[in-house]
């Protein structure tokens, strides 16, 4: 047995008296090596991270160097454009249309990143498309349609493609806004599925409409 | 009446299972994990719903953090024979009239977190033993227009690395106009993909109108 300690029975044959604990199976003290191993585990598990960092893609137009292109920008229906900024302290500002004439600019709507913000009206713009792609993910999950797993992206793309009604959203960041903002829209645009988004420039007329509207004196907006 | 002796042992608990337990933990966490890097600002990645996980290789990230300073980290390519770190290293060494000795160009290969040094005082942030010393000089990448080194490392990785892609890792806080110049360095070097570096949040949608 493993047991060597003193309960081993002691001289009961002849005179011979055998002192405990001489033979049988050394036993080793593990708790050194518990410690040690608890020791190895907390730094591994502080020093090691799990999830590696996600990253979201994105793709934008390159860059008109020449006068000559400068001409065919692409032209969009002003019915369906969205404009939205980025505002200071995490506010969203946004209008639809474009501004015809600066003198009297169209009134700028505030709200924020909540579910019920931005978030609620891109959707109710989107909802079709929205819709859409859900019902085509409802499917594929269900069985109704079956696709290979790599082409899912791509029939979604081929979805977001395809409509024509969603709005046209223009991304526009005043100058105090950061860049969690403007993660966060994109993360919106992904969300709710706009199928057209871009990532404009703002203009001074939309600065001053922003500053108008919340009542920021340009001078300490810096 | 002799009295009845009790043993007077110390009761003795077997660790062996509980150093078995502790080596599985060990080894599964040595196999799961990755080293975390670190960073020579902190830096608050934004949220976002993307899945895609960052690539291995091929990958160059331009870190910045809240104060405005700007970063720059490539990795060796898929194979570290290809030795990209130092070569890109001697490219913009050149460009700035800077000759690296291979001890320095072996000390950047080794060097794997983010740089944000400017490159006339890469000599003396690669000889530094001491990491305070080496953090001091940390200042950022220059990446203004009269100064812009940024674009001088972008036009190196790519020029090594033609395979490289973009990643930008920034702090939520930092403003909007320093993401933008960024980004119009990157455009103007021809990179108009992006990977921004976020952290995970699940977001349910709630369609509201009845269907």
């Amino acid at each position: 047995m493993a047991d060597i300690g003193g309960a081993q029975e002691t001289g009961k044959k002849g005179g011979k008296k055998r002192r405990p604990g001489r033979r049988g199976v050394v036993r080793v003290d593990m708790t050194p090596m518990v410690d040690l191993m608890c020791l190895l585990i907390t730094f591994f598990m502080l020093t090691t991270a799990f999830s590696k960092p996600k990253i979201m893609e994105i793709v934008l137009p390159e860059k008109i160097k020449k006068e000559k292109e400068k001409e065919e920008a692409p032209k969009i229906a002003k019915s369906r454009t969205l404009n939205v900024i980025l505002g200071p302290e995490n506010k969203v500002l946004w209008y639809t249309g474009a501004v015809d004439d600066p003198k009297n600019p169209p009134p700028l709507q505030v709200t924020d990143f909540s579910p019920t913000g931005i978030r609620a009206l891109l959707l109710e713009r989107n909802r079709a498309l929205f819709r859409k792609i859900e019902q085509f993910n409802n499917d594929v999950i269900s069985g109704k349609i079956k696709m290979p797993l790599d082409s899912i992206e791509a029939a979604v793309t081929r979805l977001k493609k395809e409509d024509d009604t969603g709005p046209i959203v223009l991304i526009k960041a005043y100058k105090t806004s950061n860049y969690g903002n403007f993660v966060d829209i994109l993360d919106e645009m992904s969300i709710v599925g706009i199928a057209r988004y871009a990532i404009v420039d703002i203009n001074w007329i939309e600065e001053q409409m922003v500053e108008k509207t919340l009542g920021i004196t340009p001078g300490s907006a810096q | 009446m002799p009295k009845i002796k009790l043993p007077t042992k110390q009761p003795f608990i077997d660790m062996t299972p509980m150093v078995d337990l502790f080596s599985i933990l060990l080894i599964f966490f040595l196999l799961t994990g990755t080293f975390r890097a670190q960073e020579p600002a902190p830096v608050d990645t934004p949220f976002s719903i993307s899945e895609k996980p960052t690539p291995d290789f091929n990958n160059m990230t331009i870190v910045f953090s809240s104060d405005n300073r700007v970063f720059f980290n490539i990795d060796n390519g898929p194979d570290t024979l290809l030795k990209f770190r130092p070569k890109i290293l001697e490219c913009v060494g050149q460009r700035f009239n800077i000759e690296f000795t291979p001890e320095e160009l072996r000390k950047f290969e080794k060097y794997n977190t983010s740089i944000g040094v400017p490159i006339e005082k890469m000599k003396e942030f690669l000889n530094a033993e001491d990491p305070s010393l080496r953090e001091a000089l940390q200042t950022g990448i220059p990446y203004d227009s009269l100064n812009n080194q940024l674009e001088v490392w972008v036009l190196c990785a790519r020029q090594i690395n033609p395979a490289v892609m973009a990643s930008l890792k920034g702090d939520a806080r930092t403003e909007f106009p320093t993401v933008r110049r960024i980004l119009d360095i990157l455009q103007d070097k021809n990179v108009n993909r992006f990977n921004l570096v976020t952290s995970l949040r699940a977001v349910k949608v709630e369609d509201t109108e009845n269907k």
